[in-house]
Protein backbone atom coordinates (compact mmCIF):
# COMPACT_ATOMS: atom_id res chain seq x y z
CA UNK A 1 0.00 0.00 0.00
CA UNK A 2 1.56 3.26 -0.79
CA UNK A 3 1.48 6.17 0.64
CA UNK A 4 -1.37 7.75 -1.44
CA UNK A 5 -3.95 5.28 -0.97
CA UNK A 6 -2.76 4.88 3.02
CA UNK A 7 -3.74 8.29 3.08
CA UNK A 8 -7.10 7.58 1.04
CA UNK A 9 -7.98 5.32 3.68
CA UNK A 10 -7.56 7.79 6.57
CA UNK A 11 -10.09 9.99 4.82
CA UNK A 12 -11.91 7.59 4.34
CA UNK A 13 -12.06 6.61 7.82
CA UNK A 14 -12.84 10.19 8.68
CA UNK A 15 -15.80 10.47 6.01
CA UNK A 16 -17.17 7.30 7.40
CA UNK A 17 -17.01 8.33 10.93
CA UNK A 18 -18.45 11.80 10.15
CA UNK A 19 -21.51 9.99 8.47
CA UNK A 20 -21.94 7.68 11.27
CA UNK A 21 -21.76 10.66 13.91
CA UNK A 22 -23.84 12.49 11.62
CA UNK A 23 -26.92 9.98 11.38
CA UNK A 24 -26.27 8.88 14.98
CA UNK A 25 -27.19 12.47 15.81
CA UNK A 26 -30.06 12.57 13.59
CA UNK A 27 -31.87 9.32 14.83
CA UNK A 28 -31.06 10.57 18.82
CA UNK A 29 -34.21 10.43 20.23
CA UNK A 30 -35.94 13.37 21.60
CA UNK A 31 -36.58 13.30 25.38
CA UNK A 32 -40.39 13.77 25.23
CA UNK A 33 -40.80 12.06 21.72
CA UNK A 34 -39.52 8.61 22.68
CA UNK A 35 -42.18 6.43 21.33
CA UNK A 36 -44.35 6.97 24.29
CA UNK A 37 -47.09 9.03 25.09
CA UNK A 38 -45.19 11.99 27.68
CA UNK A 39 -47.31 12.75 30.78
CA UNK A 40 -48.68 16.36 31.12
CA UNK A 41 -49.46 18.38 34.39
CA UNK A 42 -50.19 21.86 35.21
CA UNK A 43 -46.75 22.26 36.18
CA UNK A 44 -45.05 20.99 32.85
CA UNK A 45 -47.58 21.99 30.63
CA UNK A 46 -46.05 25.54 28.93
CA UNK A 47 -42.48 24.57 28.87
CA UNK A 48 -43.31 21.24 26.45
CA UNK A 49 -45.95 23.22 24.16
CA UNK A 50 -43.49 26.11 23.87
CA UNK A 51 -40.57 24.43 23.97
CA UNK A 52 -40.52 22.37 20.90
CA UNK A 53 -40.47 22.78 16.79
CA UNK A 54 -42.18 19.18 16.59
CA UNK A 55 -45.86 19.61 16.90
CA UNK A 56 -47.39 18.62 19.97
CA UNK A 57 -50.64 16.72 20.38
CA UNK A 58 -52.21 16.54 23.38
CA UNK A 59 -54.63 14.29 24.31
CA UNK A 60 -56.88 15.65 27.29
CA UNK A 61 -58.42 12.80 29.22
CA UNK A 62 -60.20 11.73 32.49
CA UNK A 63 -60.03 8.51 33.87
CA UNK A 64 -63.86 7.93 34.11
CA UNK A 65 -64.67 8.79 30.15
CA UNK A 66 -64.89 5.48 28.32
CA UNK A 67 -64.11 7.01 25.09
CA UNK A 68 -61.05 8.30 26.53
CA UNK A 69 -59.92 4.80 27.08
CA UNK A 70 -61.01 3.56 23.62
CA UNK A 71 -58.94 6.27 22.06
CA UNK A 72 -55.82 5.56 24.51
CA UNK A 73 -54.48 2.85 22.00
CA UNK A 74 -54.53 4.91 19.21
CA UNK A 75 -52.63 7.95 20.96
CA UNK A 76 -49.96 5.06 22.20
CA UNK A 77 -49.89 3.44 18.45
CA UNK A 78 -49.11 7.45 17.16
CA UNK A 79 -46.25 8.00 19.99
CA UNK A 80 -44.86 4.89 18.75
CA UNK A 81 -44.75 5.86 14.84
CA UNK A 82 -44.02 9.65 15.00
CA UNK A 83 -41.42 9.21 17.36
CA UNK A 84 -38.94 11.81 16.45
CA UNK A 85 -41.63 13.64 14.50
CA UNK A 86 -43.82 14.92 17.03
CA UNK A 87 -44.24 14.77 21.07
CA UNK A 88 -47.60 12.99 21.99
CA UNK A 89 -48.90 14.49 25.08
CA UNK A 90 -51.67 13.03 27.77
CA UNK A 91 -53.46 15.80 30.11
CA UNK A 92 -55.89 14.54 33.14
CA UNK A 93 -58.29 17.21 33.01
CA UNK A 94 -59.03 16.02 36.45
CA UNK A 95 -55.50 16.41 37.62
CA UNK A 96 -55.03 19.70 35.68
CA UNK A 97 -58.33 21.70 35.75
CA UNK A 98 -56.29 24.99 34.53
CA UNK A 99 -55.23 24.02 31.79
CA UNK A 100 -58.56 22.07 30.36
CA UNK A 101 -60.51 25.51 31.32
CA UNK A 102 -57.82 27.18 29.31
CA UNK A 103 -58.60 25.76 26.51
CA UNK A 104 -62.30 25.34 27.44
CA UNK A 105 -62.54 21.67 27.10
CA UNK A 106 -66.06 20.82 28.32
CA UNK A 107 -66.10 16.69 26.93
CA UNK A 108 -63.50 14.65 26.40
CA UNK A 109 -61.36 13.43 24.53
CA UNK A 110 -60.48 16.46 23.05
CA UNK A 111 -57.36 16.65 21.01
CA UNK A 112 -55.13 19.56 20.17
CA UNK A 113 -51.96 20.31 18.06
CA UNK A 114 -50.23 22.79 19.52
CA UNK A 115 -47.00 24.25 17.20
CA UNK A 116 -44.64 26.81 18.83
CA UNK A 117 -46.90 26.97 21.44
CA UNK A 118 -50.17 27.71 19.95
CA UNK A 119 -53.51 25.35 19.07
CA UNK A 120 -53.55 25.22 15.24
CA UNK A 121 -56.08 22.10 15.39
CA UNK A 122 -59.06 20.44 17.21
CA UNK A 123 -60.62 17.33 17.57
CA UNK A 124 -63.24 16.60 19.62
CA UNK A 125 -64.19 12.96 20.35
CA UNK A 126 -63.17 9.19 20.18
CA UNK A 127 -62.82 9.98 16.36
CA UNK A 128 -60.50 6.54 15.25
CA UNK A 129 -57.09 6.49 14.00
CA UNK A 130 -57.65 8.31 10.53
CA UNK A 131 -58.70 11.85 11.58
CA UNK A 132 -56.38 12.09 14.36
CA UNK A 133 -53.20 10.45 12.14
CA UNK A 134 -54.04 12.83 9.40
CA UNK A 135 -54.59 15.84 11.32
CA UNK A 136 -51.17 15.53 12.85
CA UNK A 137 -49.46 14.38 9.65
CA UNK A 138 -50.65 17.80 8.34
CA UNK A 139 -48.72 19.59 10.87
CA UNK A 140 -44.87 17.88 10.77
CA UNK A 141 -42.37 19.98 9.84
CA UNK A 142 -40.72 17.69 7.26
CA UNK B 1 -67.99 2.30 36.98
CA UNK B 2 -65.63 0.03 34.78
CA UNK B 3 -64.40 1.46 32.13
CA UNK B 4 -63.97 0.73 28.51
CA UNK B 5 -60.18 -1.01 28.73
CA UNK B 6 -60.19 -2.82 25.50
CA UNK B 7 -57.00 -2.68 23.52
CA UNK B 8 -57.56 -2.93 19.20
CA UNK B 9 -54.82 -4.08 17.47
CA UNK B 10 -54.11 -0.39 15.73
CA UNK B 11 -50.88 -1.11 14.67
CA UNK B 12 -51.17 -1.28 10.77
CA UNK B 13 -48.16 -3.73 9.95
CA UNK B 14 -50.98 -6.33 11.11
CA UNK B 15 -53.82 -5.32 8.66
CA UNK B 16 -53.61 -7.98 6.02
CA UNK B 17 -54.83 -6.88 2.54
CA UNK B 18 -57.44 -9.08 2.02
CA UNK B 19 -59.80 -11.25 4.49
CA UNK B 20 -62.95 -13.27 3.87
CA UNK B 21 -65.38 -10.79 5.37
CA UNK B 22 -64.95 -7.15 6.26
CA UNK B 23 -67.23 -6.15 9.28
CA UNK B 24 -68.24 -2.40 9.65
CA UNK B 25 -68.85 -1.79 13.09
CA UNK B 26 -68.06 -3.22 16.85
CA UNK B 27 -70.94 -2.89 18.64
CA UNK B 28 -72.74 -6.03 20.09
CA UNK B 29 -73.90 -6.81 16.51
CA UNK B 30 -70.46 -6.39 14.57
CA UNK B 31 -68.70 -8.11 17.46
CA UNK B 32 -71.30 -11.05 17.76
CA UNK B 33 -70.70 -11.14 13.47
CA UNK B 34 -67.11 -11.60 13.87
CA UNK B 35 -67.44 -14.72 17.38
CA UNK B 36 -69.38 -16.81 14.93
CA UNK B 37 -67.44 -15.97 11.53
CA UNK B 38 -64.05 -16.79 13.00
CA UNK B 39 -66.01 -20.31 13.97
CA UNK B 40 -66.47 -20.79 10.58
CA UNK B 41 -62.52 -19.93 10.29
CA UNK B 42 -63.23 -16.85 7.83
CA UNK B 43 -60.65 -14.67 8.00
CA UNK B 44 -62.37 -11.18 9.39
CA UNK B 45 -61.58 -7.57 9.63
CA UNK B 46 -63.50 -5.64 11.96
CA UNK B 47 -63.49 -1.43 10.88
CA UNK B 48 -65.09 0.85 13.36
CA UNK B 49 -65.03 4.57 13.73
CA UNK B 50 -65.78 3.79 17.50
CA UNK B 51 -65.32 0.53 19.46
CA UNK B 52 -68.50 -0.83 21.92
CA UNK B 53 -70.92 0.78 20.41
CA UNK B 54 -73.70 2.61 21.66
CA UNK B 55 -73.81 0.31 24.31
CA UNK B 56 -70.75 1.57 26.38
CA UNK B 57 -72.59 4.29 26.82
CA UNK B 58 -74.66 3.10 29.59
CA UNK B 59 -74.99 3.04 33.23
CA UNK B 60 -76.43 0.01 33.39
CA UNK B 61 -77.84 -3.04 31.10
CA UNK B 62 -79.87 -5.53 32.97
CA UNK B 63 -81.68 -7.05 30.31
CA UNK B 64 -78.95 -9.14 29.04
CA UNK B 65 -79.32 -12.64 29.78
CA UNK B 66 -76.80 -14.42 31.87
CA UNK B 67 -74.97 -10.71 32.62
CA UNK B 68 -76.95 -9.44 35.00
CA UNK B 69 -76.32 -5.78 36.12
CA UNK B 70 -73.58 -5.20 33.87
CA UNK B 71 -72.18 -1.83 33.52
CA UNK B 72 -72.97 -1.19 29.44
CA UNK B 73 -68.33 -0.52 28.92
CA UNK B 74 -68.10 -3.64 30.48
CA UNK B 75 -70.53 -5.43 28.12
CA UNK B 76 -68.74 -4.01 25.24
CA UNK B 77 -65.37 -4.75 26.65
CA UNK B 78 -66.36 -8.46 26.74
CA UNK B 79 -67.83 -8.77 23.42
CA UNK B 80 -64.55 -7.26 21.75
CA UNK B 81 -62.58 -8.75 24.17
CA UNK B 82 -64.30 -12.08 22.91
CA UNK B 83 -64.28 -11.20 19.44
CA UNK B 84 -60.37 -10.52 19.74
CA UNK B 85 -59.74 -13.90 21.50
CA UNK B 86 -60.47 -15.73 18.46
CA UNK B 87 -57.70 -13.73 16.38
CA UNK B 88 -60.37 -10.85 14.55
CA UNK B 89 -58.24 -8.01 13.04
CA UNK B 90 -60.07 -5.17 14.93
CA UNK B 91 -58.92 -1.67 13.48
CA UNK B 92 -60.58 1.74 14.31
CA UNK B 93 -61.23 3.75 11.23
CA UNK B 94 -64.00 5.14 9.68
CA UNK B 95 -64.77 3.19 6.09
CA UNK B 96 -65.39 5.54 3.43
CA UNK B 97 -66.78 3.33 0.38
CA UNK B 98 -67.39 -0.23 -0.59
CA UNK B 99 -66.92 -0.64 -4.09
CA UNK B 100 -68.45 -4.00 -5.97
CA UNK B 101 -65.47 -5.90 -7.50
CA UNK B 102 -66.33 -9.12 -9.61
CA UNK B 103 -64.17 -11.41 -6.75
CA UNK B 104 -65.94 -9.16 -3.89
CA UNK B 105 -65.41 -6.10 -2.43
CA UNK B 106 -63.06 -3.55 -2.07
CA UNK B 107 -63.02 -1.37 1.52
CA UNK B 108 -61.72 2.01 1.39
CA UNK B 109 -60.76 3.64 4.40
CA UNK B 110 -60.82 7.04 5.21
CA UNK B 111 -57.18 7.08 5.85
CA UNK B 112 -57.12 5.91 2.43
CA UNK B 113 -56.43 2.33 3.44
CA UNK B 114 -57.87 -0.14 0.91
CA UNK B 115 -58.79 -3.82 1.88
CA UNK B 116 -60.47 -6.49 -0.14
CA UNK B 117 -63.08 -8.86 1.08
CA UNK B 118 -65.46 -11.54 -0.27
CA UNK B 119 -68.47 -10.45 2.24
CA UNK B 120 -69.38 -7.47 3.90
CA UNK B 121 -71.70 -6.79 7.39
CA UNK B 122 -72.65 -3.46 7.84
CA UNK B 123 -73.28 -3.41 11.79
CA UNK B 124 -72.79 0.44 11.71
CA UNK B 125 -75.55 1.19 14.36
CA UNK B 126 -77.21 4.60 15.26
CA UNK B 127 -75.69 7.83 16.66
CA UNK B 128 -77.14 10.89 18.40
CA UNK B 129 -79.78 13.25 16.22
CA UNK B 130 -78.60 16.44 15.63
CA UNK B 131 -80.81 19.50 16.74
CA UNK B 132 -79.64 21.05 13.80
CA UNK B 133 -78.84 24.39 15.15
CA UNK B 134 -76.47 26.87 14.39
CA UNK B 135 -73.76 26.99 17.22
CA UNK B 136 -74.70 23.10 17.63
CA UNK B 137 -71.35 22.04 15.71
CA UNK B 138 -68.97 24.97 17.10
CA UNK B 139 -69.42 24.35 20.27
CA UNK B 140 -69.20 20.48 20.01
CA UNK B 141 -66.77 19.78 22.77
CA UNK B 142 -67.03 23.29 24.29
CA UNK B 143 -70.09 23.04 26.28
CA UNK B 144 -72.21 20.87 23.24
CA UNK B 145 -72.77 17.55 24.52
CA UNK B 146 -74.55 14.14 23.29
CA UNK B 147 -73.58 11.97 26.54
CA UNK B 148 -74.33 12.59 29.88
CA UNK B 149 -72.52 9.73 31.16
CA UNK B 150 -69.13 10.94 29.04
CA UNK B 151 -69.27 14.60 29.86
CA UNK B 152 -71.61 15.20 33.28
CA UNK B 153 -68.65 15.41 35.66
CA UNK B 154 -66.77 18.53 33.50
CA UNK B 155 -69.87 20.60 34.50
CA UNK B 156 -69.45 20.74 38.12
CA UNK B 157 -71.24 23.56 39.54
CA UNK B 158 -72.42 25.10 36.65
CA UNK B 159 -76.33 25.67 34.72
CA UNK B 160 -76.58 23.18 32.17
CA UNK B 161 -79.47 22.19 29.69
CA UNK B 162 -80.95 18.89 28.74
CA UNK B 163 -83.40 19.14 25.63
CA UNK B 164 -85.24 16.00 25.32
CA UNK B 165 -88.36 14.15 26.40
CA UNK B 166 -87.16 10.54 26.48
CA UNK B 167 -86.13 8.17 29.03
CA UNK B 168 -82.04 9.09 28.21
CA UNK B 169 -82.87 13.22 28.72
CA UNK B 170 -84.51 12.00 32.13
CA UNK B 171 -81.56 9.89 33.50
CA UNK B 172 -79.06 12.41 31.64
CA UNK B 173 -80.82 15.24 34.26
CA UNK B 174 -80.67 13.32 36.98
CA UNK B 175 -77.33 12.46 36.50
CA UNK B 176 -76.02 16.05 35.64
CA UNK B 177 -77.80 17.05 38.57
CA UNK B 178 -75.08 14.90 41.00
CA UNK B 179 -72.65 17.18 39.30
CA UNK B 180 -74.19 21.09 38.11
CA UNK B 181 -75.63 23.92 40.24
CA UNK B 182 -78.78 23.46 38.26
CA UNK B 183 -80.65 21.54 35.11
CA UNK B 184 -82.60 23.22 33.26
CA UNK B 185 -84.91 20.43 31.16
CA UNK B 186 -86.09 21.89 27.81
CA UNK B 187 -89.01 19.81 25.84
CA UNK B 188 -90.82 20.87 23.15
CA UNK B 189 -93.79 19.67 24.30
CA UNK B 190 -95.51 19.21 27.85
CA UNK B 191 -95.59 15.37 27.81
CA UNK B 192 -92.79 13.45 28.13
CA UNK B 193 -92.04 9.69 26.83
CA UNK B 194 -90.35 8.85 29.50
CA UNK B 195 -91.39 6.50 31.93
CA UNK B 196 -93.35 8.51 35.00
CA UNK B 197 -91.47 6.88 37.38
CA UNK B 198 -88.06 9.03 35.24
CA UNK B 199 -90.52 12.26 35.30
CA UNK B 200 -91.72 11.85 38.95
CA UNK B 201 -88.49 11.51 40.24
CA UNK B 202 -86.97 14.88 38.11
CA UNK B 203 -89.84 16.45 39.32
CA UNK B 204 -88.77 15.78 43.01
CA UNK B 205 -85.33 16.80 42.16
CA UNK B 206 -84.92 20.29 43.26
CA UNK B 207 -82.19 20.77 41.30
CA UNK B 208 -83.58 20.27 38.10
CA UNK B 209 -86.18 22.77 36.40
CA UNK B 210 -88.53 21.81 33.46
CA UNK B 211 -89.06 24.51 30.71
CA UNK B 212 -91.89 23.50 28.34
CA UNK B 213 -92.76 24.04 25.52
CA UNK B 214 -89.86 25.21 23.98
CA UNK B 215 -86.99 24.27 21.10
CA UNK B 216 -83.77 25.24 20.61
CA UNK B 217 -83.25 27.94 18.14
CA UNK B 218 -79.51 28.46 18.76
CA UNK B 219 -76.80 27.85 20.27
CA UNK B 220 -74.44 31.11 21.31
CA UNK B 221 -71.33 32.34 22.82
CA UNK B 222 -68.04 33.31 22.51
CA UNK B 223 -65.23 30.37 23.34
CA UNK B 224 -67.91 28.40 24.79
CA UNK B 225 -71.63 27.65 25.28
CA UNK B 226 -73.00 30.62 26.73
CA UNK B 227 -76.45 31.33 25.82
CA UNK B 228 -79.70 29.53 24.69
CA UNK B 229 -82.38 31.24 21.73
CA UNK B 230 -85.35 29.41 22.87
CA UNK B 231 -88.79 29.53 20.85
CA UNK B 232 -92.10 28.68 22.54
CA UNK B 233 -94.39 26.43 20.93
CA UNK B 234 -97.65 25.01 20.84
CA UNK B 235 -99.33 21.70 20.48
CA UNK B 236 -102.42 21.80 17.75
CA UNK B 237 -103.52 18.32 16.66
CA UNK B 238 -100.29 16.28 17.94
CA UNK B 239 -98.01 18.45 15.52
CA UNK B 240 -95.65 20.98 17.10
CA UNK B 241 -95.71 24.36 16.03
CA UNK B 242 -93.28 27.17 16.98
CA UNK B 243 -95.17 30.52 18.15
CA UNK B 244 -92.38 33.28 17.33
CA UNK B 245 -92.20 33.73 21.06
CA UNK B 246 -88.31 34.03 21.98
CA UNK B 247 -86.40 33.72 25.41
CA UNK B 248 -83.32 33.94 25.75
CA UNK B 249 -81.49 31.20 29.05
CA UNK B 250 -78.12 31.32 30.62
CA UNK B 251 -75.91 28.25 30.44
CA UNK B 252 -72.55 26.96 30.63
CA UNK B 253 -73.62 23.70 28.48
CA UNK B 254 -76.69 21.88 26.76
CA UNK B 255 -76.70 18.23 26.56
CA UNK B 256 -78.55 16.96 23.22
CA UNK B 257 -81.15 13.46 23.91
CA UNK B 258 -83.46 13.79 21.31
CA UNK B 259 -83.67 10.25 19.85
CA UNK B 260 -81.42 8.25 17.20
CA UNK B 261 -81.09 8.20 13.62
CA UNK B 262 -79.42 5.56 11.49
CA UNK B 263 -75.78 5.18 10.91
CA UNK B 264 -76.20 4.14 6.80
CA UNK B 265 -74.80 6.85 4.75
CA UNK B 266 -72.07 4.21 3.80
CA UNK B 267 -75.17 1.31 3.17
CA UNK B 268 -76.39 3.99 0.94
CA UNK B 269 -73.61 4.93 -1.26
CA UNK B 270 -72.97 1.69 -1.62
CA UNK B 271 -76.29 1.08 -3.32
CA UNK B 272 -78.03 -1.10 -0.27
CA UNK B 273 -81.49 -0.13 -0.32
CA UNK B 274 -82.92 1.27 2.99
CA UNK B 275 -86.43 2.45 4.15
CA UNK B 276 -88.29 5.57 4.18
CA UNK B 277 -86.14 6.31 7.91
CA UNK B 278 -83.24 5.52 6.83
CA UNK B 279 -82.49 1.74 8.08
CA UNK B 280 -81.50 -0.93 6.46
CA UNK B 281 -83.54 -3.47 4.78
CA UNK B 282 -82.94 -6.97 5.70
CA UNK B 283 -84.54 -10.14 5.09
CA UNK B 284 -84.36 -13.09 7.93
CA UNK B 285 -80.74 -14.04 6.97
CA UNK B 286 -79.69 -10.33 7.19
CA UNK B 287 -79.18 -10.44 3.33
CA UNK B 288 -79.53 -6.95 1.83
CA UNK B 289 -80.80 -5.69 -1.60
CA UNK B 290 -76.83 -6.42 -2.46
CA UNK B 291 -75.91 -9.70 -3.30
CA UNK B 292 -72.87 -10.32 -0.45
CA UNK B 293 -73.42 -7.41 1.56
CA UNK B 294 -75.39 -8.18 5.20
CA UNK B 295 -76.53 -6.22 7.75
CA UNK B 296 -77.25 -6.76 11.07
CA UNK B 297 -78.04 -4.72 14.46
CA UNK B 298 -79.61 -1.52 15.01
CA UNK B 299 -78.82 -0.04 11.59
CA UNK B 300 -81.45 -2.35 10.37
CA UNK B 301 -85.01 -2.24 9.93
CA UNK B 302 -85.92 -4.91 11.94
CA UNK B 303 -82.99 -4.21 14.96
CA UNK B 304 -84.27 -0.54 15.23
CA UNK B 305 -87.84 -1.72 15.94
CA UNK B 306 -86.73 -3.14 19.40
CA UNK B 307 -82.91 -1.59 19.95
CA UNK B 308 -81.82 -4.50 22.22
CA UNK B 309 -78.41 -5.77 22.57
CA UNK B 310 -79.53 -9.23 22.63
CA UNK B 311 -80.90 -8.63 19.46
CA UNK B 312 -77.89 -7.42 17.90
CA UNK B 313 -75.77 -9.85 18.78
CA UNK B 314 -78.61 -12.57 17.47
CA UNK B 315 -78.84 -10.42 13.99
CA UNK B 316 -74.92 -10.71 14.02
CA UNK B 317 -74.53 -14.31 14.46
CA UNK B 318 -77.41 -14.90 11.66
CA UNK B 319 -75.48 -12.93 9.33
CA UNK B 320 -72.10 -14.62 9.94
CA UNK B 321 -73.86 -17.99 9.38
CA UNK B 322 -75.62 -16.24 5.70
CA UNK B 323 -72.27 -15.12 4.94
CA UNK B 324 -70.24 -18.97 5.23
CA UNK B 325 -73.39 -20.38 3.43
CA UNK B 326 -73.12 -17.31 0.70
CA UNK B 327 -69.60 -17.90 0.33
CA UNK B 328 -70.22 -22.07 0.39
CA UNK B 329 -72.40 -21.56 -2.38
CA UNK B 330 -70.21 -19.38 -4.31
CA UNK B 331 -67.14 -22.07 -4.01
Amino acid sequence: MDEEDRELEKILQRKMKELLHATQRKTTPHPLSEGKAVKLTSENFDKVINNSDMPVLVDFWAEWCMPCHMMSPVVEALAKKYAGKAIVAKLNVDESPDIAQRYYIMGIPTFIIFKNGKPVEKIVGAVGRGPLEKALRKHLTT
Amino acid sequence: MSLLTFQAPVEEEEIKERYDLVIVGAGPAGCSAAIYARRFQLETLIVAKELGGLIVDAEIVDNYPGLPEIPGSELGNKFLEHAKKYMTNIIMEEVESIEKKESGFLVRTMDEKTIEAKAIILATGEKHRKLNVPGEEEFLGRGVSYCGLCDAPLFKDRVVAVVGGGNVAFSDAQLLAKHAKKVILIHRRNWFRADPIEVKRVKENSKIEILTPYIVREIKGDMKVEKLLLEKTKEVGGEVIPTGELKEIEVDGIFVDIGLVPNSELAKKSGVAVDERGYIIVDDFMRTSVEGIFAAGDVTDKGSKFRQVVLAAAQGAIAAISVYNYLKSKE
